[in-house]
């Protein structure tokens, strides 16, 4: 397919590079597709249409100035809303920031700046990035391109839906749960966790800090690669950036070598209550990995299944922490100042007005597990929670080189089918919840689609903290046999229909 | 033991939200779920076992006490709720009787 929209970043680095193609062009042909589709999509809550373009113009002219740019300069990108943009609004998907242009970037946004990227907005998510549906979002859900009726995934939905509907070729995303994976899988997209402190969280609005951490978001394995390359590295404004090279995962994703690699299965991550579909594409890339020349083992992880309890506990902790600082004094809504009100007063009635149902269930329980006469059964347990997973992950990695397993248990459910049943809304990061509380790198890639209901089927692959090349040289492995045996990457069939102006399912 | 209405609001009022009847109701039972559901971390972690906070062994970091620029005063209040004289304005913090 030769229209940019259809194209990989690589692709159209490549054609940028060669003077076939200026930025301009691929971003205008981004900006009309946003136009054309995203009223069905909403992947995007803001769009910096001018702006976009005469960034595009400027890489333009700089580069027929002969300068040397960077390898992804000149290709459009999304930035999920939780990132600091100088600006354009950065809301985090609440009222409570509706309106907000923050006063500096988020260092992750200056090196795509730097690197010559050019930024067609912001995407949608949910509310502070807590939910698995993008359903939390104050603005509306955004739907999933394969199925609108169906979820996109959360938080991170509004960064993999504008990849899936061709709308931008890359994003960035965060993960804190699955934010990243978890919307990659129910896509057809690929997601990367990178180890946490691999890239910088300064200007991400924080959730939990101990477990946040930005990622790329791509229609392909190389594409991931070559944003995550851009991305990561050394960043003395966090405090938890960590100060080691960049593991080469662009020459990973292009080497896609799985010979000799040994890949262990979850056991724990399997059986009741994944979808019979997501078992069978699953099983059929570790027999496809297996083929291309790994060595698969069966491994067991029996305290995985404290990791989504655990993080219950430790999520929320961090949340109610963190979301203190939205106090109605500095920045973002106030409610009730009207002279009648102390400034205590006002600070409930804008945290009561500002915050959705979720975002208030997770700061009060974890208001309850810090206070007093509770925070040893809850925060302490699931502090010792967390060691006992990563004991897990240190005894697996010590015969194996990665863990795989399938990225969540189900495919995209309908939209509204748990709004009302957080436990079950929970159960969708099962699967990505162990490597957040570990801190190794993870990431999703696309597996085919389920025999039962066509929707796409995410494949997970953790990988121990700095080895996240690996995850790319296993993903680029399942990509190429793969695309061989379908005769075309996943999106295409979706490339290949036009249902999302149909409004429904084809 | 479940949690109550009356729990749930001290725990409102403790995060300073403000919380209608409906959702203090709402809440009161979903969090009872929550709560059920995580007692298994407390009840099958061997006490002895060390905590992690975080899951990188970290150390501090320090950097050199040099001047830098900071953000210019009008940015920072470009988007606060209220502005008086080049600072933020806040509601009253005292009660009106002290």
């Amino acid at each position: 397919m030769s229209e940019p929209i259809f194209a990989s970043a690589a692709d159209l680095a490549r054609d940028l590079a060669a003077g076939t193609l200026s930025s301009e062009e691929a971003t205008r042909a981004c900006l009309e597709r946003i136009e054309s589709s995203d009223g069905d999509v909403h992947a995007f809550l803001h769009v910096r249409a001018d702006e976009a373009l005469s960034d595009a113009r400027a890489i333009d002219q700089r580069r027929a100035s002969g300068e040397a740019l960077g390898p992804l300069a000149g290709v459009p990108i999304a930035v999920k809303d939780a990132f600091c943009t100088t600006g354009s609004p950065t809301t985090c998907g609440s009222r409570m920031l509706e309106g907000w242009v923050p006063p500096y970037d988020a260092t992750v946004v200056r090196r795509l700046k730097e690197a010559g990227l050019v930024i067609l907005g912001k995407t949608n998510m949910d509310e502070f990035a807590m939910g698995s549906s993008t359903e939390n979002s104050a603005f509306g859900p955004t739907r999933n391109p394969w199925d609108l009726t169906r979820i996109p995934g959360g938080s991170g939905g509004g960064s993999a839906a504008c990849l899936a509907a061709f709308e931008a070729p890359l994003a960035v995303g965060s993960d804190t749960g699955g934010s990243i994976r978890q919307p990659a899988s129910v896509t057809g997209t690929v997601g990367v966790k990178p180890t946490y402190g691999g890239v910088s969280r300064y200007g991400l609005v924080a959730m939990a800090s101990s477990l946040d951490q930005p990622g790329p978001c791509a229609r392909t394995v190389l594409d991931a690669a070559l944003l995550h390359a851009v991305m990561a590295g050394h960043d003395p404004s966090d405090s938890t950036s960590i100060d080691a090279p960049v593991p080469d995962v662009v020459a990973a994703a292009r080497a896609g070598d799985v010979a000799g690699m040994r890949i262990g299965v979850v056991t724990e991550l399997s059986g009741e209550g994944y979808a019979p579909g997501v078992e069978q594409r699953f099983q059929e890339a570790v027999a496809a990995l297996a083929a291309a020349g790994a060595e698969i083992v069966e491994v067991s992880c029996p305290h995985f299944s404290l990791a989504l309890p655990a993080y219950y506990l430790i999520m929320p902790s961090e949340v109610s922490s963190n979301l203190a600082r939205f106090d109605a004094m500095r920045y973002g809504l106030r409610v009730g100042d009207d002279g009648s009100h102390s400034a205590e007063q006002v600070m409930r009635l804008s945290r009561g007005a500002g915050f959705g149902a979720e975002v208030k269930r997770r700061v009060i329980l974890g208001t309850y597990a810090l206070s007093s006469g509770y925070y040893d059964a809850y925060y302490g347990s699931a502090q010792k929670a967390r060691t006992l997973i990563i004991e897990d992950f240190d005894r697996a990695f010590a015969t194996v080189d990665v863990l795989v397993s399938p990225s969540t248990p189900t495919t995209a459910f309908p939209l509204g089918e748990r709004t009302n049943d957080p436990m079950a809304m929970y159960q969708a990061d099962l699967c990505t919840i162990p490597s957040n509380m570990a801190g190794n790198s993870s990431a999703s890639f696309p597996a085919g689609l389920a025999p039962e209901d066509g929707l796409p089927v995410g494949f997970q692959v953790m990988a121990p903290p700095l080895c996240d090349d690996r995850l790319y040289r296993v993903g680029a492995a399942l990509e190429r046999v793969l695309t061989e045996r379908w005769g075309a990457p996943l999106l295409d069939a979706l490339a290949g229909r036009d249902r999302l102006s149909e409004g429904g399912r084809a | 033991m479940p949690l109550t209405p009356n729990d749930v609001a001290r725990l409102a009022d403790l995060a300073r939200i403000e919380l209608s009847d409906e959702e203090l109701a709402g809440l009161t039972g979903q969090l009872d779920l929550i709560l059920e559901s995580v007692q298994v971390v407390a009840s099958s972690v061997p006490p002895e076992t060390t905590p992690t906070s975080h899951a990188l062994s970290l150390t501090n970091v320090f950097r050199p006490d040099e001047v830098r620029p900071s953000l210019p005063v009008e940015d920072v209040l470009a988007m606060a709720p209220a502005v008086e004289d080049d600072r933020f304005r806040v509601p009253r913090i005292l009660e009106e009787a002290a």
